[in-house]
């Protein structure tokens, strides 16, 4: 480092700079937790630490929200969708970046194409498709789909991941008389680690966040993903400020503490396949 | 497997170079479709809930149906519709005045910002911030939605702020405003956008070489010419990546629309996200959805196309 970047001046520039930028994430945050804990159906103002915090409203916006039931509904649906996500685009990748499979050009062509769909473009037919298979107000109408949507990214994303890997570590093993799937389990998979991970958290965010789907193919809100079961809510208590806010923070709460807990990981992850 | 012969214990013999191309070349063919066993679930996924229902959209772009009755041939009606009936052109041009919220602004103060910031180095400030600055992209749009909804109303901390400073007569309910809702709609995606693109760009400013900084200063380059001659080039793919991202979001919006506006007041902020929906689900226009649909694919397509192209250049 040059010694003119750390100038005393630079420094605080630097610093204020962050902290703007920093303060300007989190404001709607700050904001919505301040009225969150106003009294219900108060007009709260913008942000203003209350005189007396209304802890209780989150207890009250678990119960009016039914979270209980929307949490039990997200998990079961990203349990539905993650593993299964992720299983299904590690051993594509692989087989696309290491196998060389017949028509892999191809295939690589056509997922191009799902690359930059709008999960809208899609809708409209899903929701027929859903309907004459009879899984609609099922989980399985989000988790289908779901899984298929993701598939794209998430080849890609484990296809880059695996042509990485020095094919002179796999050539090696060949002689050796390694099938693919030994090669696999023993040599690429360990080193795609990284990338495995990094995608279940993608895909998690991807299926914990997600409200279209949920929102078009079942019905019931309690059946739904919590962002989905949101909606409604917002719906029912919008003019109840302090509920709505409430209900809103312990939604935002699973993905926060997700992602905080991984950040390292997945900042670096997500930076690095960002620019692959 | 039909080849016994080949020998599994590791081959000492190097010198006997002749047997082995002929299993390999035997060999190869099984595997290959062996690999197709590899790739077939996520192809079976991706086949039945994406690549058949966009050929379904397709298909029934061309038709008038109402989702019950049976379908007539509609021709073009629905795709011309698209640029004449005003309710769904407006919604495409409001998707790209999106795009100035949602990428043009965030990269250019994304830029700005990280190249006077310059390096995240580690330590606990910077980790923080790293953290910070993506908070709002993990967050569900629907929460990130809620939470303007709140800020942008009467009573909400915007207008507070303008109160703060002296400003009430700039107050209103920003996203029923006739002529501020889109901005205001604008205003989340840039939130949504800004911590990403900034990120992001710090990260590709950290692996220019600083002997290019030098060379630069060594030819008379103030901070602004150092800026046009070293940072912008260097940053070409992360540039990329944040428009690419961020011009999507733009223009396939829904999740924020939906619950901040969704479309209102009157059609001052429809998308073609939300109007496909309201299309499909309350007008029971299938195959006008469609053709939006459609249309909204292909333009999606055509203009991440040449961002993905600056990037690549080297």
């Amino acid at each position: 480092m040059s010694a003119s970047s750390s100038t005393v001046h630079q420094r605080i520039s630097r610093a204020v700079i962050l902290m703007a930028l920093m303060l300007f994430a989190i404001v709607p945050l700050l904001s919505m937790l301040t009225a969150a804990l106003a009294p219900q159906n108060s007009t709260p103002p913008g942000l203003a630490w209350p005189e007396d915090p209304q802890w209780h409203n989150f207890v009250d916006a678990w119960t009016a929200a039914n979270f209980l039931a929307l949490f039990q509904s997200s998990v079961l649906i990203v349990l539905g969708v993650v593993p299964a996500a992720v299983a299904m685009a590690t051993a594509a990748g692989y087989g696309l970046a290491q196998l060389n499979v017949p028509g892999g050009k191809f295939v690589n062509a056509i997922l191009l194409v799902g690359l930059t769909l709008p999960f809208e473009a899609l809708i409209t037919p899903l929701y027929y498709n859903i309907r004459d298979m009879g899984l609609l107000g099922t989980r399985w109408a989000v988790i289908l789909p779901l899984i298929g949507l993701l598939m794209p990214f998430g080849v890609f994303w484990m296809r880059a991941s695996f042509l990485t890997v020095e094919t002179a570590l796999t050539e090696a093993a060949k002689i050796d008389g390694a099938n693919p799937w030994q090669i696999f389990r023993r040599i690429q998979l360990p080193l795609a680690v990284p990338a495995v991970s990094a995608l279940t958290i993608l895909f998690f965010l991807a299926t914990w966040n997600q409200y279209l789907l949920p929102l078009v193919l079942i019905d019931d809100p309690t059946m739904r993903t919590v962002a989905g079961g949101l909606g409604a809510f917002q719906g029912e208590h919008g003019t109840n400020i302090a509920l709505l806010c409430a209900g809103s923070l312990l939604i935002i709460a699973p993905s926060l503490i997700v992602f905080l807990f991984f950040q390292r990981h997945f900042v670096r992850a997500l930076l690095q396949g960002a620019v692959k | 497997m039909t080849i016994k012969s080949i020998p599994v214990k590791p081959s000492l013999n190097s010198e006997e170079s002749p047997p082995p191309p002929r299993p390999a070349r035997r060999r190869r063919p099984t595997h290959r479709w062996i690999g197709v066993v590899w790739v077939a679930p996520a192809l079976v996924m991706y086949s039945v809930f994406v690549l058949y229902p966009l050929g379904q959209s397709v298909q029934f772009s061309f038709y008038k149906w109402d989702g019950i009755g049976p379908a007539t041939p509609a021709g073009l009606d629905n795709w011309r519709a698209i640029f004449t009936e005003p309710e769904l052109f407006g919604s495409v041009i409001n998707a790209f005045i999106l795009i100035i919220f949602y990428t043009v602004l965030p990269v250019s103060l994304g830029l700005v910002a990280a190249s006077l910031i310059r390096e995240l180095r580690v330590g606990t400030f910077n980790t923080a911030a790293r953290v910070v600055l993506f908070i709002p992209q993990v967050l569900p749009p629907v929460a990130a939605g809620i939470a303007w909804t709140w800020m942008f109303s009467t009573e909400g901390l915007v207008n507070q702020a303008l109160g703060a400073v002296g400003l009430e007569s700039l107050t209103r309910a920003w996203l029923g405003d006739f002529t501020f809702a889109l901005p205001a709609v604008g205003v989340i995606g840039f939130w949504l956008s800004l911590g990403f693109c900034t990120v992001l760009l710090l990260s590709g400013i950290g692996k220019i070489e600083p002997s290019l900084y030098e060379a630069a200063r060594l030819d008379g380059a103030g901070r602004i010419g150092e800026f046009f001659a070293v940072t912008l080039p260097g940053l070409r793919q992360e540039i990329a990546v944040c428009a690419t991202i961020t011009t999507i979001a733009a223009l396939a919006s829904f999740d924020v629309v939906q619950i901040a506006t969704q479309g209102g007041p009157g059609y001052q902020t429809m998308v073609p996200g939300v109007e496909i929906y309201r299309l499909t689900f309350l007008e029971q226009r299938i195959g006008q959805a469609s053709a939006l649909a459609v249309f909204l694919a292909a333009l999606v397509l055509l203009v991440i196309w040449p961002i993905q192209r600056i990037g690549r250049h080297e």
